[in-house]
């Protein structure tokens, strides 16, 4: 089990292994669904990458899921595990929202935006910030207080969206929209430069913050004092304490820094596309990033390609169900589980396997 | 009034009967050191499960078995994972509830064709209530007659197995061979193996204990509450069950406790929807729905007792070489 591996086996092709299986197992639902998978795998190709609409889609999705698995990567690496990220990424719509509704009648767009995006990222933070201080403090564990609070997020965000913020004389539950001031620009210059169309797709400037926030992530962990802290601290919080890290401290802000990753999340669905407050903004996008900081191996770049995988995955989908009526939108939270499990759980299943292989191999090298 | 408060309490043990159920199966698995947030998981399957086979063979009974070997399915690939193959238990958990909310859907939409729902079952394909003798001869006698005819009788029979399964599983943990191991290897495993006993072996019987228990409330949400399946049926509830679980320190009898408590709360949420109350104005029913999590946090952060995990839950066994 601890045999010593290359570097590329233990980062690569293990990870790559258990990817292909998942994707397998994926394969085989479909079948049992009586489509055939190949052809299923063509149709969310085109529908992901086939023209400049569906580009833009893939891209607008994956921008929500960078921000989320950005949010579970940086706790991983200490050690935490924040489940709660729907629920910070919920809250932190509500900031955005209420700096829009106070600004957008007399602010240009470009003073409300930055606005937007440190009131999402604090209201994100702060509903991050009571299961970090009882883990830290009181030593209640974070993953059961992060999933209360996912559903005191949703309560708290019913009664607002129904009491508070309701237009009067409405029956949905939604703020107004928003004034033109109060919504990011779409980017369809940027998929111009491509010789692409955005067609109606609401890919935004967030797009590029979410691109921002990944360098962001990696300067953090890899590049400043406090990273060294938090990654020490996720390796061995014993030998963290007794190098002077307080791990009170450590904790609080990791999870602060996660949850306002995800709380900016919010800024795309609610500024970049719907341009008012509704209800389940987060849209599950929270739980998608469990899976991609677990694909992306909590690293910024990974976390990356995972989410754009997953936008795939959303995007094609939905052209999927359409061409192939019986694989509904649900797929996707199937393959999100494969992916969970297997990139996830049982991350360690072939390693006995291949570690074999390994040290079979090296020992026909000495022989010859 | 008092007819009211009969009502209100009759209610209040339909709704507990799913949560004590699930929280009974989380108490087995997390008692033998594995944690389970896959509850909601094992619940929804168990639910689709059941009445799938209802409604494709006229039996509630077979739906049951089938609710039960699918929630065992899932809880021995959550063994699986966390036991033979030592993997986080929480993301394990996290894949279980994926799975199950993708899997009966897009399943239930592709053998029913309904939008994931199950056909409705008809008379026979659900479960019956139950009506104790003498229910409808002493419904007239004052007081105690409404409280046997309505709060006691006419319920599912899984409300009576949900109640006798609390001290049940009280008896299993506290006062047999097998509830002193479970206990033991969720406290100190490396005990239990030094006694000759296999700590997987162990914790994989607990995990299908876990999930019979989910089988039978799912079968409960699915055949005998509603008359079929319809998506994300369970909403939370393993949550909630979890939430329970923990808020009774993870002991049998105070796990029925807290289920009728929230029960009670959510209950008491419905009646109140839309009503105005005395002093409060409009009844906060968001607030009363969110009182079981908002509870359970006040009691992880030490304020009311402490709540401490078995101490070998989360980590895989590793013996030593």
């Amino acid at each position: 089990m601890n045999a010593q591996l290359p570097r590329w086996v233990d980062l690569g092709l293990i990870p790559l292994l258990n990817l292909i299986v998942a994707f397998l197992v994926a394969g085989g639902v479909v079948m049992l669904i009586g489509e055939n998978p190949v052809e299923a795998v063509e149709h969310i190709l085109y529908g992901a990458f086939g023209f400049g609409e569906g580009i833009a889609f893939t891209l607008f999705y994956a921008t929500n899921f960078i921000f989320t698995g950005l949010c579970v990567a940086v706790a991983f690496h200490a050690s935490l595990f924040n489940i709660g990220g729907e629920g910070q990424a919920y809250i932190g719509g509500l900031g955005v929202a209420l700096v829009c509704l106070a600004f957008d009648t007399f602010l240009p767009w470009w003073i409300i935006a930055p606005l937007a995006i440190c009131a999402g990222a604090a209201f994100g933070a702060g509903w991050a910030f009571v299961p970090a201080y009882l883990q830290a403090k009181r030593g209640s564990h974070i993953v059961i207080t992060t999933i209360m609070f996912n559903f005191l997020a949703a309560s708290l965000m019913v009664y607002l969206l129904v009491n508070v913020l309701k237009v009067d004389g409405t029956m949905a539950p939604e703020s107004r929209t928003f004034e033109e001031a109060g919504r990011l620009p779409k980017i369809g210059w940027f998929m111009e430069l491509f010789g692409q169309n955005i067609g109606g797709a609401p890919l935004n400037l967030s797009f590029f913050l979410a691109i921002l926030a990944c360098v962001g992530v990696w300067l953090l962990i890899w590049r400043t004092k406090l990273g060294y802290e938090i990654r020490t601290f996720g390796a061995n919080p014993a030998a963290a304490v007794y190098a002077g890290i307080n791990p009170v401290r450590i904790t609080v802000i990791t999870m602060m820094i996660s949850g306002g990753l995800a709380g900016m999340m919010a800024l795309n669905p609610v500024m970049g596309d719907q341009n008012r407050l509704f209800l389940e903004l987060a849209g599950g996008a929270g739980f998608v990033g469990i899976a991609v900081a677990l694909m992306g191996r909590a690293h910024p770049v990974g976390v990356a390609l995972a989410a754009l995988l997953f936008g795939v995955l959303y995007q094609g989908g939905a052209e999927l169900s359409f061409e192939m009526p019986a694989i509904t939108r649900d797929m996707i939270v199937v393959i999100q589980g494969l992916v969970v499990l297997f990139a996830g759980a049982l991350e360690f299943m072939f390693r006995p396997v291949v570690a074999r292989v390994f040290a079979r191999t090296a020992t026909a090298k000495g022989a010859a | 009034m008092f007819m009211d408060v009969i009502l209100l309490l009759d209610s209040t043990v339909r709704l507990a009967t799913p949560l004590l159920l699930t929280a009974l199966a989380g108490l087995y698995a997390e008692r033998s050191g594995v944690f389970d947030i896959g509850l909601e998981g094992k619940l929804l399957a168990a639910a689709f499960a059941a009445a799938a086979t209802a409604a494709l063979t006229g039996s509630p009974w077979l739906g049951a078995l089938s609710g039960m070997v699918v929630a065992i399915a899932f809880a021995l690939v959550h063994g699986a994972a966390c036991i033979t193959f030592r993997g986080n238990q929480i993301v394990s958990g996290v894949a279980i509830n994926f799975l199950a909310a993708g899997l009966t859907v897009l399943l239930g939409q592709s053998w029913f064709q309904q939008g994931g729902r199950t056909p409705p079952l008809m008379g026979e394909g659900r479960f019956e209530t139950i009506t104790l003798p003498l229910a409808e001869t002493v419904r007239d006698v004052p007081i105690l007659g409404p409280i046997y005819s309505e709060l006691l009788s006419g319920h599912y029979l899984l409300v009576y197995v949900a109640f006798l399964a609390a001290p049940f599983s009280w008896w299993v943990l506290y006062r047999t061979r097998f509830g002193l191991r479970l206990r033991a290897v969720g406290e100190n495993p490396a005990a239990v193996d030094t006694a000759g006993i296999s700590v997987a072996g162990l914790r994989y019987l607990a995990m299908v204990c876990a999930g019979i228990l989910c089988g039978l409330a799912g079968s409960y949400l699915a055949i005998a509450q509603s008359a079929g399946f319809v998506k994300d049926m369970s909403a939370g509830k393993g949550f909630i069950a979890l939430a329970a679980l923990i808020f009774s320190k993870w002991r049998p009898v105070q796990v029925m406790g807290t289920c009728l408590l929230f029960g009670f709360l959510d209950a008491a949420a419905i009646r109140l929807q839309g009503k105005d109350l005395p002093l409060i104005g409009e009844a906060p029913v968001q607030l009363i729905q969110a009182l079981p999590y908002i509870l359970t946090v006040v009691l992880l952060a030490g304020f009311i007792g402490k709540a401490i995990p078995p101490r070998a839950g989360g980590t895989p066994y590793v013996k030593e070489r």
